[in-house]
Order: structure tokens, then sequence, then C-alpha cells
């Protein structure tokens, strides 16, 4: 099972790899490119709104800051095109997560909806501030990046293989969280948080930590994406679609599981797009998306990855129970005391 | 010698005085009753005393040591566990899993440690077999009965090692059968050294397990003593009866 696991991962990495050398096709890997951001901002967000039950609308912001930190950084260190701004990806990441400290401390001050409304004022604070802080964002004009030069008809290879690199890095954070001692301490604050506190878990910590990792990733994200654009304008770095968008993906995937949110983003964002060059870019795709976010929540409100496994598992129990050896597994309870053997009380050490 | 004491501990809920200058003790090593009739205060005592609830006014002491304005994890870390009359158990985490949350780890080894050790997972199935769950540790304990989610509570607590276990009500909505069975743990676990302090409306359960028994009023402590003493004692009567 794990060798099969292992060689399953093992292939979908190398189909990931290659996929560019086989579709080479700008228009086809620029749809991939934006697939993977969006993947890896869903698998970050995840970290913090589906280990810890606590559902942010407001990672556009994060997703503006990155933007807007590697733009400034590359004109004011005048960077030129090519390799040398993929560095400042991460260093837009940091400066997003310095921003997301204070930005968590207020907001997970709050919980449920409220927590919701405050994540979305918080976008809406960032927004017009881009806007109009005319001295640093350069307003509605907004700020144009260094534009690589000489990489031709593989203009979209190096981005692919930052995208996917960052999606990659982003999915081993996310699995080696959800099994390390803190991220049982996420899953039991998504369950009952003041229960979790009582048992000794650091909440606010807990929550602040995994609320600036996800801002992290998503900061990365940004600055990426406004790499590859070239240019951002307040409007579409900080929008209020993104964070629909992350949301509906991992609802779609499965919220608080591992696959979940790469599985929605693989599925939607190449939709997304598909429909946005079929229709041009009127908006038809949103009607699209509100269709689809109702679909989910009525048929599949627990997601895919979800709803799948407990197929499998009522499958694998059916399978199980129709062999001679199973089906006792589950006492009554009031057998399950019985069951007791009066020796415990000597076995255990207290 | 005193492990638990709260002094003089007021709380007031808008005009409710839930808590009027109320002090109580918990004898090391003991098994203390609290009983009262609804709305008393007992339940905000064990909130006040766990952490959940701030005290108004008033002092609380475990081992000497003022916990007064102690958070609950840092009450809990200290050694003193609580189970709540609504049982609160993760009902999306499996049997299993709930029993490793209490085991948690100092700062950044929380990161770097998995959810749990070889060592803890054999002391996580024996604790489940010493309250008699171990055969349902890989159901989503949303699934549990009620009953078997109170020995869920009582047995995630116990991972962790707490000197005083503070109770409420773990044998309300609980059938006979399991109430013996839990009368018999608590008994088991207190000849091992653990202190308990139990709020519990079933009589005979309380009469049966307790040393000691207080009586809470109006937020406050009215009679105190064995359960002879508290049984033939005028003031609970009145109090329970309104004569």
């Amino acid at each position: 099972m794990k060798i099969a696991k292992l060689a399953g991962l093992i292939a979908l990495l190398a189909v990931a790899a290659a996929f560019p050398q086989v579709f080479p096709n700008p228009a086809v890997t620029t749809i991939a490119i934006f697939t993977l951001l969006y993947a890896t901002a869903t698998v970050a967000w995840n970290i913090f709104s589906g280990y810890t039950g606590y559902i942010a609308l407001g990672h556009a912001a994060f997703f503006g800051i990155g933007s807007y930190a590697i733009a400034l950084m590359c004109a004011g260190w005048h960077v030129p095109g090519g390799y040398l701004p993929f560095f400042l990806v991460p260093v837009a990441g940091l400066i997003t997560a310095a921003f997301a400290v204070p930005m968590g401390w207020i907001s997970l001050r709050t919980r449920r909806h409220t927590f919701v409304v405050i994540t979305i004022a918080i976008f809406f604070i960032m927004q017009p501030m881009a806007f109009n802080l005319r001295s640093i964002t350069n307003g509605s004009t907004g700020l144009s990046l260094p534009i690589p030069s000489g990489w031709g008809l593989k203009f979209n290879f190096p981005f692919y293989y930052v995208a996917l690199a960052m999606l990659i890095v982003a999915q081993i954070v996310s699995w080696w969280i959800r099994n390390s001692k803190y991220g049982l301490g996420l899953l039991a604050i998504r369950d009952d948080e003041d229960r979790a506190l009582g048992l000794g878990v650091k909440t606010g910590p807990a929550k602040l930590a995994a609320f600036v990792i996800s801002a992290f990733f998503v900061g990365m994200v940004g600055a990426l994406h406004a790499y590859f654009q070239e240019s951002i304008f307040p409007a579409f770095a900080f929008d209020p679609l993104f964070d629909i968008a992350l949301a509906l993906m991992g609802f779609l995937g499965g919220l608080g599981t591992l696959a979940g949110p790469i599985l929605g983003a693989l599925i939607l964002e190449p939709t997304q797009r598909y429909f946005t060059m079929q229709f041009s870019a009127n908006g038809y795709y949103l009607i699209i998306y509100g269709a689809l976010f109702l679909a989910i929540i009525l048929l599949l409100p627990e997601g895919i990855v979800p709803t799948l496994s407990k197929y499998w598992m009522k499958w694998d129990a059916l399978r199980s129970s129709s062999m001679p050896k199973a089906g006792n597994e589950l006492n009554s309870p009031a057998e399950a005391i019985q069951d007791v053997p009066a020796q415990n009380e000597e076995r255990v050490e207290l | 010698m005193s492990m638990l004491e709260v002094l003089g501990v007021s709380k007031s809920f808008g005009g409710i005085q839930a808590l009027d200058a109320c002090s109580v003790d918990v004898e090391k090593g003991s098994v203390t009753g609290l009983i009262g009739p609804n709305g008393s205060g007992k339940t905000t005592l064990f909130n006040v005393i766990t952490g959940y609830e701030s005290a108004d006014h008033g002092e609380i002491r475990f081992e000497g040591k003022s916990i007064v304005h102690a958070a609950p994890d840092a009450i809990f870390r200290l050694g003193v566990a609580r189970t709540f009359q609504l049982t609160r158990i993760f009902p999306r985490l499996t049997v299993i899993e709930n029993m490793h949350v209490a085991a948690q780890r100092e700062g950044f080894r929380a990161l770097f440690d998995r959810w749990s050790s070889p060592r803890e997972q054999r002391r996580a199935l024996d604790l489940l077999d010493f309250v008699g769950i171990s055969h349902l540790k890989d159901l989503p304990a949303g699934n549990l009965s009620y009953g078997q989610k109170k020995l869920l509570e009582f047995a995630y607590i116990l991972i962790a090692d707490p000197q005083v276990i503070l109770l409420d009500e773990p044998a309300g909505g609980v059938n006979p059968t399991m109430i013996n069975h839990l009368a018999d743990r608590i008994r088991a676990l207190n000849k091992s050294g653990v202190t308990f302090l139990v709020v519990e409306h079933n009589m005979e359960f309380v009469m049966g397990l307790c040393q000691r028994i207080m009586v809470m009023h109006r937020g406050a402590k009215i009679a105190d003593g064995s359960p002879e003493q508290v049984r033939k004692n005028p003031a609970v009567l009145e109090a329970y009866l309104g004569v």
C-alpha cells in the first residue's frame, strides 16, 4: 500500500514535470501556471481554514500585498527581468507574513461568522489603500514589473517550474503540519476550541501561526502572479473573487483534507480559464461559478475527497463483512461494559 | 492538607449572583462531592476554577499557588483537569486521536513531533481499556453513544496524568450499569492517588462514592461533612425541598 502510494506520487510528479514539454503551446501552459498558482494558494488557505475551521475570506489581501511587495522591490532596486525576481518571491512572502501577524492578531479575537466578516473587512481596507496610497502604489495606474527577455517561445517554462516547486513546498508543509502534534491541536480547535484550550492546547498562538503560514504562501503566489503578468493594478491585485475562488476550490475538494485543495484547483481553475477564453472576458464564468458553488454546497457539502473516502470505507466494510471472521467489531454499549475484564485496574499504572 | 482552595470567590452575570463569596476546599487524595439544587452555582464554580470564567473577587489556590488569573491551558498543565456536564469530545477525530489531544508538547516541539509517540499510543489504548471502550478506537468520536462519549472524555484527560479531576455530572443520562462501572474507575484512580471533586445529582452515586460532601445553595456553601451529616442537615433539606 505504501509503495503503491509512493509510486503514484512519483508518477504524478513526473507528469507534472513533463507537462510543458508535451504541451508547449503558450495558451495551455498559461492555464497550467494559473492552475498551479491557485492550487498553491488553496493548499495554503486550507492549512489555516481547513485545519482550524475558521473560514477566512480575506486572503486576497495577502495576494495583493505579495504582488505589490515584489513590484516595489523590483522597482526600488532596479532588478532586471530574468531569474533574479524569482528569488524575491519568498521575500515577498515574508513581507506578507509580517503583515499577517497584526491582521491575524486582530481578526482571531473573534470566531465563526464574526471572523469571516472581519477578514472580509480587512480585505476591503487593503483594496482602497492600493488605490489611494498613490505615492507608494501609483494608484489606479498600477505598477509594472521587469520583463524577462530572450526566453522566446519558452517564456512560460520558468514560471511553470517555479509555480510547481511552490506547490510542492506548500503541500509538504501542509502534510507535515497535518501529521504533527501541532496539527492535531489545530484539528481539535476545529471541533471544539474551548475544550482544546482546556486540554493544554495553546489555541491563540496555534491559530495565529497557521494564519501567518498560510499568508506567507498566498503572498508568494501573489508575487509570482505579478511577475508573470508583468504589471499590477489595484483592482486585480486585490480581487474579492480570489477569496471566493479559494473557498470554492477548498470546499469542492474537501476542507481540511490533504489532496482536496489541489483537486479542487485542478478542476475549477482550468474550467474557469477555458470559459473565459471561450466567452471572452464578459463574466459569464461568474454565473457558472455561482451555480457551481450552489451545487457543491447542496450535493457535496463535505467535498469530493471526504465523500469518496466515505463510499470507499462503506464498500470496504461491506466487502469485509461478507467474510466470516468480521461482525463483532461494534458491540452495544451494554456489552462493551461487560467486556471489560476486572483485572484492568491492576494493569494501568497511573 | 488542602490541594485546591477556593476562598471567597464571587461571580455575577448581569444581575444574577452565580457565586456569592463562595469558599470550598478539596483535600489531597479525597473524593469530594459537590451537590446543590439546579442553579446553585456548581458549574460556574467549576468554570471559575478551571479558568473558563474569571472570578469577580476572591482567590483560588492549587497546591498553594494562585491560579485565579490563569488561562485554562495553563491550569490544565498544572494538573487540574475537568469534564463537562454536556460532554465535549472532538467529534470528527477518531476515539484514539481524541486521546492524543491532551498530551501536548511545549513550544516548537509540537511542530516536530508526530501525533503520538509509541509509548503514548500504548498508554492511550490502556486507558481506553480501563474505561472499556478500546474496541471503538478507530470510530469517529461523534458516532459514540452518550455514555461512551462520557467515558471517552474521562479517559482522554487521564493521559495528561492530572492530579485533581473535576467531574461535572458524570452519571447524568448514563445507564445504571455504566454508572457502577464509572464509580469503579473513579475508586481505582483514587486509590492510585488522583483527587476528585464530583458534581452530581444522583444521590446514590455521590453518597456511595464520596467521603465528604459539600452542599451549595445560591452561590455559597451551606453545608459540609460526611454523607450522613449532610443528609441530616436541616439547611440542606430546606435548600432542596424549599421548606
